[in-house]
């Protein structure tokens, strides 16, 4: 269901949405015979966003994506300034080597395994997960603990939704992320720079009201970059707070939260500030990364200086 | 060749990476964000200039070409010249470019006082700037004695035993870039390694001149 874009955008910045979306190289290998695939649940979240964003479909548009009101009316960053400047340490420390590492990277088949404290437990194929989500384009501020920021748009679904579908018991208080761990096409993880595979997680609640970039990534806008999760493989319904890879590695530089905080500094890097990547002068960085109006009321109450 | 007619090539290569980077700023050939680019690369060929100013020495001693000592003032004032460049692009890119708003217009004095203030505030705040700062400021009188007419005017000696600060601040800024990475310290442990190298052999040598020393004493 890929059709022409519309007229009312700009085809410059159509071609760069759709790439935004993939972000890493490997998105791009998924391509081509998958496009059917993808046209069966269009809305299919990154998913679906994989399949368009092959070098070869350049200005074309999913078709059922909608608008959401969350959406930031700010200037969007380049497909290259997206695609060539990620931290992503599974294929690599160095900013630019995610872009290079992960070109034979393989997105296809992908499965997820649902486990812990649900009734539907198992491990899914990911156009299963995908079937009968609304699509939604949302355009976020993505704020880095290394003060530096972009303007994405995604396209995908409500963590919610999927959330849902998994039928969480009582005794879920937290769900828990984990990354592909895979050596042989991640050379990132033959080195222990950090505990593999990558694990995040959210309170429960923190979950519910927000967005998941879909079959293989998390976005979490109001919290730093870290949090957002990306080629999951796992999600565990917990009862005890998950134990966060950069938790582990540095207990006094990243908490549970990570909640985008311009009052709380980094011992390395301050937050009060942060640099919108493509400009020469810092900005404000704005309390939950300006989404304090959709998130602030989850934390009321909490002393945010000891849940960093 | 002879040492004298290297020195200019050697100049000029030195300037090097320095040229390789404003060409690559300018010209979009670093990473999206090329201000921190910029920034890394300038810390980084510090340290390397700096491991090369005390490698001279030894090297001497191991190879006997003892004309290269005319390279060792050079080389460390190219560490500091890196340093320089390095702490002037923290102080625009970052600290200037981060003061988020100028209430009296960009070109005042608020902003210098507001510019001071907030470079003092992270010296004061963050460990791995203070020991980074630290280390150029350790090399700043190195910079200065580094006249002929200055070691004259010091003597050898003083001017030997003041230059032994290049030891700290080398070790600083091993520090400096250990603390500042994240998570992957290999590369910080490579600095570590060829600095300490250059160190313990300036140690070792000392330990068997002197032993070598008592020995013949003794006899």
């Amino acid at each position: 269901m890929l059709i022409k874009a519309a007229p009312d955008i700009r085809s410059s910045e159509i071609t760069d949405r759709r790439l935004y979306v993939s972000r890493r190289e490997f998105i791009r290998a998924a391509a081509a015979g998958t496009a059917a695939a993808a046209a069966g649940a269009v809305f299919a979240g990154s998913e679906a966003e994989l399949r368009a964003a092959t070098p070869a479909s350049h200005g074309r548009k999913l078709e059922n994506v909608g608008k959401s009101p969350l959406s930031t009316d700010e200037k969007l960053n380049t497909w290259e300034q997206i695609t060539t400047y990620n931290n992503y340490y599974e294929f690599g420390v160095d900013k630019d080597a995610p872009s290079e590492l992960a070109r034979g990277f393989k997105t296809e088949p992908w499965t997820i395994t649902v486990d812990g404290e649900c009734a539907r437990k198992g491990t899914f194929h990911l156009e299963d997960v995908l079937k009968g989500q609304a699509l939604e384009e949302r355009v976020y501020r993505h704020r880095c603990v290394e003060a530096w920021s972009m303007v994405i748009p995604w396209v995908g679904f409500s963590l919610s939704n999927f959330i849902k579908r998994c039928e969480p018991t009582g005794n879920a208080k937290f769900v828990e992320f984990t990354t592909l761990y895979d050596p042989k096409q991640m050379p990132g993880t033959r080195i222990p720079v950090l505990q593999w595979p990558y694990v995040e997680g959210l309170r429960m609640d923190e979950a519910i009201p927000n967005q998941d970039g879909a079959p293989i990534r998390l976005v979490v806008p109001w919290k730093y970059g870290f949090k957002s999760i990306k080629s999951i493989v796992k999600v565990r319904f917990v009862d005890k707070q998950p134990r966060n890879t950069w938790n582990v590695q540095a207990p006094s530089e990243y908490g549970f939260y990570s909640n985008v905080n311009p009052t709380v500094d980094h011992p390395r890097w301050s937050q009060a500030s942060e640099r919108r990547i493509g400009e020469f002068f810092k900005r404000k960085t704005l309390m939950f990364n300006g989404y304090g109006d959709q998130v602030a009321s989850l934390y009321a109450g909490m002393d945010l200086r000891k849940n960093y | 060749m002879r040492a004298r007619a290297l020195k200019p090539i050697v100049f000029l290569l030195s300037l090097g990476p320095a040229a390789w980077l404003a060409w690559a700023a300018l010209t979009g050939n670093l990473s999206a964000n090329p201000l921190s680019d910029v920034t890394n690369e300038t810390g980084v060929w510090t340290l390397r200039f700096l491991a090369v100013t005390l490698a001279i020495t030894p090297l001497r001693r191991l190879t006997g070409w003892n004309d290269l000592i005319r390279f060792r003032r050079m080389m460390g004032l190219y560490a500091f010249f890196y340093g320089m460049l390095h702490f002037m692009t923290y102080v625009v890119l970052d600290r200037f470019a981060g003061l988020v708003e100028f209430p009296n217009g960009i070109v005042s004095w608020t902003t210098v006082r507001n510019l001071v203030k907030s470079i003092g505030g992270d010296i004061y705040q963050r460990p791995f700037i203070t020991i980074g700062f630290s280390a150029l400021v350790l090399m700043v009188p190195l910079a200065i004695t580094s006249t002929a007419g200055m070691i004259r005017m010091l003597g050898g000696r003083r001017w030997q035993a003041l230059h032994r600060l290049v030891y700290v601040s080398a070790t600083l800024g091993v520090l400096h870039y250990w603390w500042l990475v994240k998570a992957d310290i290999r590369r910080p442990q490579i600095y570590a390694a060829i600095v300490g190298a250059l160190l313990v052999f300036r140690l070792a040598r000392k330990r068997v001149a002197s032993a070598f020393r008592r020995t013949v004493t003794a006899g």
